[in-house]
């Protein structure tokens, strides 16, 4: 257990260190805060109440889910195994005694804390000062936030190391995270928050896992999640095992039938 | 760095008076085939199947320094994957250190060190400390063990100047010298060198040599050292493997390899041999 620790620990000390990078994360995501906030309000100006969320649950959802894109690996560009897988380099991964999918999850943890660290407060704090925003104070509501951005985070993990390790196969993860990231990016509810689609659709995107990554987080917080917290807990908990599961499956094949690149 | 007077090894692949013991990697047909699909016609595509390794028979005893070489493509690499329990034999029966590679990885792999000169083991935006540090807990090794061992490795590859820099900072010489301290830190049984001196400059690859031939006298750590540089073979190999086409075409002392020739040639000619 000492070494996930450790490697968590090493890896968030590194993504620290990137500090020019997270100010340059900050200012896009702040940026594109500002623009899903007007497409949002020109949305709601329609209608001023959408499925009890009001302009200013829009403009906070808006900044809050923009504050989630980097810890949360919303993106799903993949771990930083891909490119390892790419270069042949994993082969020093693979002969070190640890758990495979253990090792990689605790090298993700660190970067997505380090990325929370640097990243998540500012878009918030601007988005704050130029839009009304509706935070709940409750202290309880916070952690119940935190606990599904905790299981949103293991889900998010288990499709992007699934996705990395499509590599092994392909030679390359980026076509595959090409396509993850547009089928991603729109059933976590970034293009448009799921509570706002057509009831139908909306029904059927709640139930993929990537709703467990944004979606429901910031559902839990607002307090309009159905089921409240044991659902949002359970849903992705479930998704979480089943992924993590299906991740070890295919981390067993790719021992058995890799093929390491390079000599 | 340690120099040590440069008199020839004793022969230790058959020792004269010493029991036989047994071998630390034992090989025995030894196979790996690598499948791949080829365009053949149109829509149709085939199967083409290349054998990287053929039936290869190696049995290393402990304490060894054994010189593997071959051509580029002759499947060196492709054996040192199997022997560290990466690549999954096709066929032929594997043991390093009393495991089986593939179903004892894990065990396995606290008794290897392996260096690959080509890639770093080391954390690239870590610095050098603290891919140790990581090792340490990665192979549980005793803070005192690993205090006493980073200290004796830190004195003999000269780290001091680097131990506190980003390995991504570190020259060639100084990275592959962290390299083989991070192969060595656990006290392995057995270590694969994989052209642990490839690009390196004549001072340090002379330092590199000085090192491993010290290693391997001083705490009898066998080691499996592949290159293309006939002084490595010459200056620390008492016995050499030769393959080509994946298989073996010399094993045998150093000394009788160069009875009558000078080593370069041997291994030119070696090298040129045309697969069976």
């Amino acid at each position: 257990m000492r070494v996930y620790l450790t490697a968590a620990r090493l890896s968030l000390r590194r993504h620290l260190a990137y500090r020019s990078s997270a100010a340059a994360g900050v200012a896009t995501n702040t940026v594109f805060g500002f623009i899903r906030t007007f497409v949002l309000l020109a949305l709601w100006r329609q209608k001023t109440v959408i499925n009890g969320w009001d302009a200013a649950d829009a403009c906070t959802y808006s900044f809050l889910t923009q504050a989630l894109i980097a810890p949360m690996g919303v993106f799903m560009t993949g771990t930083e195994l891909g490119p390892r897988i790419r270069t042949g380099d994993v082969a020093v991964d693979l002969y070190r005694p640890v758990d495979f999918q253990s090792w990689w999850l605790a090298l993700d943890a660190g970067r997505a804390v380090g990325s929370g660290m640097l990243r998540s407060l500012p878009p918030v704090l601007v988005g704050a000062l130029f839009f009304p925003m509706a935070l709940p104070l409750s202290p309880l509501r916070w952690a119940a936030f935190l606990l599904c951005c905790l299981v949103g985070y293991l889900v998010s993990f288990s499709l992007r190391y699934l996705i990395s390790l499509v590599a092994f196969w392909t030679m390359d993860e980026r076509g595959m995270a090409a396509i993850t990231f547009a089928v991603g990016f729109f059933c976590s509810g970034m293009i448009l928050p799921l509570t706002a689609m057509p009831p139908r659709l909306d029904s059927v995107l709640q139930l993929t896992p990537w709703a467990a990554v944004i979606q429901i987080p910031a559902s839990v917080l607002f307090g309009t999640q159905s089921g409240g917290l044991a659902y949002a807990l359970a849903f992705g908990l479930a998704w979480a095992l089943l992924l993590l599961g299906a991740g070890r499956l295919l981390t067993g094949a790719a021992r058995r039938k890799v093929v390491v690149q390079g000599g | 760095m340690t120099a040590l007077p440069s008199q020839p090894l004793p022969d230790r692949a058959e020792p004269p008076t010493n029991p036989p013991t047994d071998p630390v990697i034992l090989a025995e047909g030894l196979t790996k085939v690598f499948s791949s699909r080829a365009r053949a016609g149109r829509l149709r595509r085939e199967r083409v199947d290349f054998t990287a390794v053929d039936a290869i028979d190696l049995r290393v005893a402990p304490g060894e320094l054994v010189g593997y070489i071959g051509p580029n493509g002759a499947g060196k690499s492709t054996t040192i994957k199997m022997l560290t329990g990466i690549l999954t034999p096709s066929s032929g029966t594997l043991r390093v250190a009393g495991y089986d590679p593939q179903r004892d990885r894990v065990k396995l792999a606290r008794r290897i060190g392996v260096v690959f000169g080509q890639r770093t083991t080391l954390w690239w935006d870590l610095p050098l400390r603290d891919s140790f540090t990581l090792l340490q807990r990665l192979y549980r090794i005793p803070p005192a063990r690993f205090a006493e061992n980073l200290a004796f490795y830190t004195e003999a590859l000269d780290l001091g100047p680097f131990l506190d820099r980003p390995v991504r900072q570190l020259s060639l010489g100084q990275r592959m010298r962290g390299d083989i301290t991070a192969a060595l830190l656990h006290d392995p049984a057995v270590v694969y060198l994989d052209e642990p001196t490839i690009g390196l400059d004549v001072v340090s690859k002379h330092a590199v040599r000085e090192f491993l031939r010290d290693l391997n006298l001083r705490t009898g750590t066998t080691i499996l050292l592949t290159t293309h540089d006939v002084d490595d073979i010459e200056r620390l190999c008492s016995r050499v493997v030769a393959i080509d086409h994946g298989r073996v075409t010399y094993d045998g002392s150093l000394e009788a390899l160069r009875a009558e020739r000078d080593l370069e040639t041997v291994v030119r000619e070696l090298y040129s041999r045309q697969g069976v």
